[in-house]
């Protein structure tokens, strides 16, 4: 019900956002068309509806989203929920890939230093994690197109494969070659901060007077930190990773430019340089859609890790 | 004062990012002194390597590297800084109003809060900046409006609790205005955390800028670090340098901004310090 609430907001932002562009459509095309007198703009300005009150062509533009209808390249010639439709699959596999790397990579860390408090492991991760907390995506992910691809030759450094016909099975192969850095350097930053905040949970939890009755029962270490410790404190990282959704998606923009990966950022990226309003709009509802849909997908998580919390509540 | 200076010289890397924030600042501040052509001139051959004729070497229209870094350190700290002010500011009003009068006007501003924590927040800033077309003022106004919430939402939580604490509750009987009590008796012991908060969305900020930049959506005519990678990235295979040093530049302020934050955290709140160390 409150994803449905933000949803609809976001409609309503879109269309004030699509109403602040600069150029008005009919004027676009009237211009592309070479016909600029007034006659022609004010009938463009009537089958589009730009005549109508405002709150008529906010119920239009509604109605519009609800069908899918995102509006119209006029730069393309091509609906706009088309064009990120085609592209949405390769960003779906690039986010979610690099969600799921960057949650295990970081909680495995962030274990390795927490029960490793002072070692050399632990001061590592630590600076490492700073690190990478503090560098731009895209930076890191031309440095990796440097070293991996320009230097040692053994990754691709752009696309999403390569364009020639092959098995299915060498193409699996090939598209995975294609997505290890793209996906790393998306989720090297999330690492960082996955990893330190679950060094810093293990350790607040580690002291806690369960952990230690688990202890004195003379439990396992493995499986106090497997069932007691991890279970409880993960349960902050997931919180803030469902936080996070959105700014792993608008990391996405970045590095899909940097690899010249075929999704929806990319597409942002193209709108920018052609000055596409209409399609650069219909990127963030569909990113913002994407947020709310991760949001979703971590409470449920959440409901299935701590049962004590009732999905939707 | 000088307690918690002792509190903070405790934390090595707070030091060590305090003393390379001064000399980052040294340099964004005598950018016009050092290096009194603009960056955007021609400087000497293009695609000259580093350690030659130019510390940095020449990018692909032989401007010189080091310049532009320079430069470019004045308007990642001036984004970075004016970014966060506003930003600061929104988030301390909206907060303390939820906060200290609660009921319909918290749940109202909290659902607005949360929306704006909801949509993506970098999308969100790439479409404003290209709507009201790329400057240095679009470009502010962009990050602050997308960074406010957890300021909002902190402000908000410490106005809470320090709303029913008995010296708050003292001023209330005495008569005074709610605006006396939220700017005289709460909004000062509600602060520390906030400057913590402040000095990470710098950072932050730095970053963004970065990446708006990068993307061609930087201020026409000022030479930031992001723009000089961005330009930059079509020609890395020939010319490494032009886009790793402003890089490396960015890494070393926004750490050295994240470290100077958690110096402070630690000096404000010297209980938690110890226990995150452990």
């Amino acid at each position: 019900m409150k994803s449905v609430a933000i949803l609809l907001a976001i409609v309503i932002l879109n269309f004030l956002l699509i109403r602040l562009a600069p150029g008005d459509p009919a004027s676009v095309i009237a211009g592309e068309a070479g016909a600029a007198d007034a006659k022609y703009i004010a009938q463009l300005r009537e089958q589009f509806g730009l005549d109508k009150p405002l709150t008529t062509q906010l119920a239009l533009y509604v109605g519009g989203v609800v069908t899918f209808d995102l509006g119209w390249s006029y730069r393309n010639q091509r609906s706009v929920a088309d064009m990120v439709g085609e592209r949405l699959p390769a960003t779906l596999l690039l986010t979610v890939t690099a969600f799921i790397v960057a949650l295990a990579i970081g909680i495995g860390l962030g274990v390795l230093a927490a029960t490793r408090v002072g070692t050399w492991a632990d001061s590592l991760v630590t600076v490492a994690a700073l690190g990478f907390y503090a560098t731009p995506l895209f930076w890191v992910g031309l440095m990796a197109i440097l070293l991996f691809s320009v230097n040692l030759g053994w990754l691709p450094a752009f696309g999403m494969q390569t364009p020639v016909a092959m098995p299915f099975g060498d193409r699996v192969v090939d598209v995975a070659r294609h997505m290890v850095l793209p996906v790393l350097t998306l989720a090297v930053f999330f690492v960082a901060i996955y990893a330190r905040l679950t060094r810093a949970s293990m350790l607040e939890v580690q002291d806690m007077d369960f952990v230690r009755t688990a202890r004195a029962k003379g439990l396992a270490p493995a499986r106090i930190l497997r069932a007691h410790t991890l279970r409880n404190a993960i349960l902050p990282v997931i919180t803030f990773a469902g936080i996070q959704a959105g700014q792993l998606v608008g990391g996405s923009i970045v590095v899909e430019t940097v690899f010249a990966w075929p999704g929806i950022g990319r597409l942002a990226f193209e709108a920018l340089l052609q000055r596409d309003y209409n399609l650069l709009l219909g990127v963030f509802f569909l990113t913002s859609v994407m947020v709310i849909a991760f949001n979703l997908v971590t409470d449920l998580v959440y409901s299935l890790v701590d049962p004590r919390i009732e999905v939707g509540s | 004062m000088r307690e918690f200076w002792q509190r903070y010289r405790r934390n090595k890397g707070a030091v060590v990012g305090l003393a390379v924030l001064a000399f980052i600042v040294l340099i964004a501040a005598a950018a016009p002194l050092v290096y009194p052509a603009s960056p955007w001139e021609m400087a000497g051959a293009p695609f000259q390597r580093p350690f030659g004729e130019f510390p940095l070497g020449t990018d692909m229209l032989g401007r010189n590297i080091l310049s532009g870094i320079v430069h470019g350190a004045r308007v990642s700290l001036m984004v970075g800084i004016v970014s966060t002010f506003f930003a600061v500011t929104l988030g301390l009003a909206l907060g303390a109003l939820a906060g200290y009068f609660g009921g319909v006007i918290d749940d109202a501003l909290m659902r607005f809060t949360e929306f704006f924590q909801t949509i993506p927040s970098f999308v969100f800033a790439i479409v404003l900046v290209a709507i009201f077309r790329p400057s240095i003022a679009s470009i502010v106004a962009a990050i602050a409006v997308v960074s406010w919430p957890p300021v909002a939402r902190l402000v908000r939580g410490e106005f809470l609790s320090l709303r029913r604490r008995e010296f708050v509750q003292a001023a209330v009987v005495v008569g005074e205005t709610h605006l006396r009590i939220i700017l005289g008796q709460i909004l000062p012991n509600a602060l520390s955390p906030v400057i913590v908060m402040a000095s990470l969305m710098i950072a932050s900020a730095i970053l963004l800028e970065s990446a708006l930049s990068f993307l061609g959506l930087g201020d026409p005519n000022m030479m930031s670090w992001g723009y000089m990678i961005g330009a930059s990235r079509s020609v890395i295979r020939q010319a490494w340098w032009m886009s790793t040093f402003p890089g490396v530049a960015i890494l070393i302020t926004v750490l050295a901004l994240n470290l100077v934050g958690e110096g402070l955290s630690d000096a404000m709140n010297p209980r938690l310090a110890r226990k995150g160390r452990a």
